[in-house]
């Protein structure tokens, strides 16, 4: 284990955040501290060099995390994320950079990115903290509210149907996809620790709960009546593959969607730049800093 | 490559804008095509690699401006480029690169506007966005060149800039200028000079690092990501560690601090070039602002870009025959160049006039205005059909026989 020498000497879990920022801006009951909680035991446990992570993250509830995090971490403009993590990667390919998103910072302003980065495979970790609904400007509808579901720009119930969002990431070319929930927060770390060992780009789908904008509003207002909704309805993804579709309705699948090997997009253009004929030692790349 | 020789070559504006930032030290490009800029993204997806640096065409502009931030905060000198409507586009992180205070280049070579407009012609119209195109107050370089040969210069000056102010710079372009082709003679690379960010001087892990505590020029030194320092970077106003506040006073005073960091180097920074006669310099000739005061008769035109290329022919034309002009090219637009201007209405004082030539309705004239404060009168002449402005219309709009 890999001391974060915050001075400490601590392991664990709390010595990886910034406990000074405490108390955190989430309400009671939320779930996004559930799923950070996940995210960095698999940190942990993959005994990750801390000096090397890079948290970015966009704009929403979900993206206070990056602040919460003792990591170098960048909080991004609303669904950039993204877009600003594959420029970190590309510019140094041994960074560890993981995104932390909410369902619209990624799936609506930030799906194109998301799109395209699940195409282009360059090594970078999504984790998506799914709760349904804005909660960050307090319950507009998000592309992943459910259909019917009440949100404040939905007050006679919500008309769009949500995206699949591991379906759209693996349709996409994204070489590991998983969806895990603030339920099962073992499973939650397994999954995401898969994706920070993956090699391509990894998208991990956390469905969690937001009491206060989504749950109150939905006949579900306290935390654990939204866990419940959570217990209920996650079937694995294993079981879920001998359900008819009339079983599964209402249900969503939880597990490792894709673990695939393909080239990685740093990797490849580390063969650009050979074929370029750049060999190292001559111009530098990426100079150290100094006057 | 980077050329090590002096020896001529025939470039076009574009092509030495990415030369210039490869020479600068720029190794990370990211953009999305556009005309009249796309020259600038082929060539450094070709001249990257081959030093070493990235090349990424991004899904829009918007990733392309998030991507450069994001690699200038992993240590690399980062550019992107692009035109009118992908200038709109980049603004909101342009606005956040100036908040986090995180070096960039945007090139921006301007065509005929508004919206999709006149997409191969020239046009001077992104004067004001260049300046104030992102919400809020926030600090900005922008640099007009007016020749291949400046291009190259002034790319390297904006990275210069951007990386010790840590600010965006913004190289304005316009369609003639990138796309002509000049003959000309570029500097030995180690004739160059480079300036890099500033570096903490305090070693990762240091409980006294705050990344955001300013040095005595008001800029903060900056920590590269993956260096150990583990510090963050947002958006929202900050404190010097970096962290979010939610006091006005503070956030004023992040703001002013902001201002302050590139006005103190205000007399460095704004370059203009003075024509007046055979003379062409970044000073007036000697004993010409004794003569303030003594303007009648003459004209000052005040131009920048292509249409300065113009004013100067028709400048040196009509005082070849005997009449008294001068030309003030400004080669920085932001800040603006305040100080030349009050010299120029201290020349066309006691009736005199300055004339502004642009591209557009009046985006540099209304600064002239304002920065001569009455002294003299400030006339505009603009087109906006997406034509260069030509010596003869200008001549004729200086002696007064235009539409006659
Ligand atoms: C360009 C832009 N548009 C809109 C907003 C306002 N805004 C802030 S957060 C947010 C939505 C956040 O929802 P989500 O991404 O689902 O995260 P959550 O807060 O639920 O964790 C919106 C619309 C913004 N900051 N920037």
């Amino acid at each position: 284990m890999v001391a974060p020498e915050d001075g400490s000497g601590r392991t664990d879990v709390l010595s990886y955040l910034r406990v000074d920022r405490f108390p955190h801006l989430w309400c009671p009951g939320c779930g996004h501290g559930i799923v950070l909680g996940a995210l960095v035991r698999a940190i942990m446990r993959l005994e990750l060099d801390p000096r090397r992570v890079v948290v970015v993250s966009g704009i929403g509830c979900a993206a206070r995390a990056a602040g919460y995090l003792n990591f170098d971490g960048v909080h991004t403009t609303h669904g950039r994320a993204i877009a600003f993590a594959s420029g970190i990667k590309l510019a140094r390919p041994e960074l560890e950079v993981i995104v932390i998103t909410g369902d619209g910072d990624l799936a609506a302003i930030g799906g194109n990115h998301f799109v395209h980065a699940c195409r282009r495979n360059m090594g970078i970790t999504v984790v998506c903290f799914n709760n349904s609904i804005y909660g960050m400007t307090s319950g507009q509808y998000s592309p992943m509210t459910p259909y019917h579901a009440m949100a404040t720009t939905a007050p006679y119930g919500h008309i769009e149907r949500p995206f699949d969002l591991c379906a759209l990431a693996a349709g996409c070319g994204a070489t590991y996809v998983a969806r895990g929930a603030a339920y099962f927060p073992a499973r939650l770390a397994d999954y995401i620790a898969g994706g920070l060992r993956h090699k391509g780009f990894a998208f991990i789908e956390a469905v969690t709960q937001c009491p206060t904008y989504f749950g109150r509003r939905n006949k579900m207002p306290r935390g654990v009546d939204l866990l419940r909704w959570q217990k209920e309805r996650a079937v694995p993804v294993e079981r879920a593959a001998r359900m008819t579709p009339e079983e599964l309705e209402g249900k969503f699948t939880v597990g490792v969607f894709r673990d695939a090997e393909e080239l990685e997009y740093t990797e490849e253009y580390d063969r650009i730049i050979a074929l370029a004929g750049y060999r190292e030692g001559g111009e530098s790349g990426c100079p150290a800093p100094g006057r | 490559m980077p050329r090590r020789a002096d020896r001529p070559a025939l470039l076009q504006g574009n092509e030495a804008c990415a030369r210039g930032a490869v020479t600068a030290g720029v190794r990370f490009f990211a953009g999305y095509p556009i005309t009249p800029s796309s020259e600038i993204a082929e060539i450094l997806a070709r001249l990257l690699p081959q030093v070493g640096g990235k090349f990424i065409q991004m899904e829009d502009e918007i990733a392309s401006m998030a991507a450069v931030i994001g690699a200038s905060l992993a240590g690399r000198k980062a550019m992107t480029a692009t035109s009118g409507p992908g200038f709109s586009l980049k603004q909101e992180n342009i606005g956040y690169a100036a908040m986090a205070e995180v070096p960039c280049v945007i090139v921006n070579v301007q065509r005929a506007g508004p919206s999709t407009g006149l997409p191969t012609s020239p046009a001077q119209g992104d004067v004001m966005q260049a300046r104030w195109g992102t919400h809020g107050d926030h600090p900005v370089v922008v640099m007009c060149p007016s020749s291949v040969k400046e291009t190259y210069d002034l790319v390297i000056e904006c990275v210069n800039w951007s990386e010790v102010l840590r600010v965006p710079a913004v190289l304005l372009m316009d369609e003639v200028v990138a796309h002509m082709r000049e003959n000309v003679i570029l500097p030995r690379d180690d004739d160059v000079v480079i300036w890099d960010r500033p570096a903490p001087d305090l070693p990762p892990g240091h409980p006294d690092f705050l990344a955001y505590r300013p040095g005595p020029d008001d800029v903060p030194p900056m920590a590269r990501f993956g260096d150990g320092y583990r510090y963050h970077v947002t958006g929202l106003h900050h404190d010097e560690r970096g962290y979010p506040l939610h006091q006005g006073s503070k956030a004023e005073e992040l703001v002013r601090r902001l201002h302050r960091k590139v006005e103190r180097r205000r007399r460095e920074l704004t370059k203009v070039e003075w024509t007046v006669g055979e003379h062409s310099g970044p000073a007036l000739p000697e004993g010409l602002a004794e003569g303030r005061g003594r303007g009648a008769g003459r004209t000052v035109v005040v131009a920048y870009g292509a249409v300065a290329r113009s004013a100067e022919e028709a400048c040196r034309g009509l005082a070849a025959e005997g009449r008294d002009v001068a030309l003030l090219r400004l080669v920085t637009l932001w800040p603006f160049p305040d100080e030349a201007c009050r010299l120029a209405a201290g020349l066309a004082a006691g009736g005199g006039e300055i004339l502004v030539v642009e591209m557009n309705l009046g985006q540099v004239a209304r600064e002239v205005e304002r920065a001569v404060g009455g002294r003299c009168p400030v006339r505009h002449y603009g087109r906006v059909d997406g034509e260069l402005i030509t010596p003869a219309e200008i001549a004729a709009e200086i002696t007064g026989q235009r539409g006659s």
